[in-house]
């Protein structure tokens, strides 16, 4: 299948960039040959192959629910592009 | 004295043992090759202040039972350094300096390396060429029109243009082993889960893995050991003893079973490369190895099934990067969304967005089953084909790319093309295993070419023992002339 304009915007959309006019063209030729290029796997019959989620022969380890750092709110803000006293700040979002 | 920082690894720190030379002198000898090789924009980042102190710091008080005494090391710019900016070769990361430090470098450091400069890399290391870096293009040091691969472009070039005695970089689709191979150097990708992801920038975190770049496989076991290990802090880090891969290299690998799968023969591969192959598995018959063929069916379908993988899960690591908590912001918008939007859009680089684009299509309703669970599936098979082989042989030899390094700007505007230098490289990171690049000859233009050996899971000493009785044997010379000092 090809992706049409519409749709690498809706995509773009969801994935929360914005594209012009221009970078939906070259978006559109690029994906559509990338597209085609992973549309090879249509070749193979996978119907009674189970999915790989994971290459460990391990399940994910659990660890207990504790604290084992905090008091660390200084860093964690330092690396931010806007701030106020203890708080990360952002446009406005409710009127 | 002869020039120091041509060397190798394990050569210089036979010269800091001995105190023929401190870890000072050693520092600065570096620290003038770096500022004479400019062209090469191979750092983002150097830390020489920081290097003569830690340097001068060991000199005072030096422990010489340390794997790696004294060492400067340069590192890719895709490993958090505490206190150092770290890019990930990125805008939307340009300002960013790390609390806290990856668990490798840390490994590093705490077997008495320091750290030396940060190298450029592929944008959140999508690339093969380092043409994707918000800091420019890298150059190799094998010539100056040509790139030295990627996505650890930076760490194959400073290696090769004795700029750092080792390195390291990271590997999602052949990122390590295809820059040194066009390097003509050696570089390493562990079993999925040896070396821990704490700490590493995320690109496909089920396909991610540290690895050393050196000179040579001494060096190459000597960084390994080094920097693995169990971690607590990585959910997937594999819990088991510690090896001593640089005590325990061995050249006698007479007996062994390689297998030579006929699938990596493709389709207008240069005969060059079939030349090396040829030339590799002569050299292993000699060195008293059964070579057995074999076939691994599923291989043409890895690159179209990682450019499924990747791209979905790095459209969800990369969802972080919102302007709010780190990294860049773009001033334009009237809202929330918009300020989202646009520090994404003027944040990234085209080759990020376009994977972004791709993962979150094929992870969006409706297309889910059609594309990231089909790859899911194949990726089972790609993976069981290495299994089946396994039971037969000990090892696979294939060359490591289809081509040695290609000229900047070559294949920019082909994503596709980009993309299928990493037909040789990608199938390892699918099915989780270690595999290495090893430099084994020179095309008629003088370019390095290598060739890949995979191993079974956890079975690194193997692949660096038949690399190391190969290197021996192989009479390869990486003869750089320094044209950028």
């Amino acid at each position: 299948m090809s992706l049409d304009k519409e749709k690498i915007k809706h995509v773009a959309k969801l994935a929360r960039i914005s594209v012009n006019e221009a970078k939906v063209d070259s978006l559109t030729k690029d994906l559509n040959s990338i597209f085609k290029f992973i549309e090879q796997l249509n070749e193979l019959d996978t119907n009674k192959v189970e999915p790989l989620t994971s290459i460990l022969n391990q399940s994910l380890r659990s660890r207990k629910d504790e604290i084992n750092d905090g008091k660390i709110r200084e860093k964690v803000l330092k690396n931010s592009p806007k701030d106020s006293e203890e708080f990360f700040v952002v446009p406005k979002v409710v009127e | 004295m002869s020039d120091i920082t041509n060397q190798s690894l394990n050569q210089i720190i036979k010269r800091i043992k001995t105190k023929e030379i401190s870890s000072t002198d050693l520092t600065k000898a570096y620290i003038k090759n770096i500022e004479g090789a400019k062209k090469l924009n191979a750092f983002v980042t150097t830390t020489f202040d920081y290097a003569l102190d830690k340097a001068k710091q060991f000199d005072n008080k030096p422990n010489f039972d340390q794997l790696l005494p004294g060492i400067p090391l340069a590192v890719k710019d895709l490993f958090c350094t505490e206190n150092f900016k770290t890019t990930a070769g990125s805008n939307i990361l340009n300002n960013f300096v790390p609390s806290y430090e990856s668990t490798v470098t840390k490994n590093l450091w705490d077997n008495g390396s320091f750290l030396l400069g940060k190298l450029n890399c592929d944008e959140f290391a999508m690339g093969s060429s380092n043409e994707t870096s918000y800091f420019g293009n890298v150059i190799n040091p094998v010539g100056d029109q040509l790139v030295p691969g990627g996505s650890s472009g930076g760490s194959s070039s400073a290696l090769a243009a004795d700029l750092t005695p080792a390195t390291i970089g990271t590997d999602t689709g052949g990122s390590i082993r295809q820059p040194a191979s066009f390097t003509g150097t050696v570089g390493l990708k562990p079993t999925y889960g040896l070396c821990s992801r704490w700490g590493i920038v995320a690109f496909a975190s089920s396909l991610d893995q540290a690895g050393p770049m050196t000179k040579d496989i001494t060096d190459c076991a000597i960084m390994l050991e080094a920097m693995s290990g169990f971690d607590e802090k990585d959910s997937t880090s594999i819990n088991k003893k510690k090896e001593n891969y640089s005590k325990n290299l061995k050249d006698n690998i007479k007996g062994l079973k390689i297998g030579i799968p006929k699938e990596y023969r493709v389709d207008n591969m240069p005969k060059e490369i079939d030349e090396l192959w040829e030339k590799g598995k002569k050299i292993l018959k000699d060195l008293g190895v059964e070579l057995i063929d074999i076939s691994l069916p599923h291989t043409k379908y890895a690159l179209p099934t990682y450019y499924i993988v990747a791209p979905a899960e790095a459209s969800s690591n990369l969802a972080r990067y919102d302007g709010v908590r780190y990294g860049f912001r773009s001033e334009k918008g009237k809202d929330l969304i918009e300020m989202y939007e646009n520090t994404r859009s003027e944040g990234f680089g085209d080759e990020v967005k376009r994977r972004i684009l791709i993962g979150t299509y094929v992870l969006s309703s409706g297309y889910y089953d059609a594309y990231y669970l089909k790859a899911q599936k194949v990726r089972q098979l790609i993976k069981r084909d290495f299994d089946d082989n396994f039971t037969k042989v000990d090892a696979i030899l294939t060359p490591s790319t289809p081509s040695s390094a290609f000229k900047i700007g070559e294949k920019t505007n082909d994503p596709v093309s980009m993309y299928l230098n990493d037909i040789f490289t990608v199938p390892t990171n699918l099915a989780g295993l270690p595999a290495l690049s090893l430099p084994a000859g020179l095309d008629k233009q003088g370019l390095p070419l290598g060739l890949q050996l995979i191993g079974k899971p956890l079975d690194e000493q193997k692949i660096l023992n038949i690399g190391y009785a190969f290197e021996k044997n192989c009479e390869f010379k990486n003869e750089i002339k320094k044209w950028w000092s």
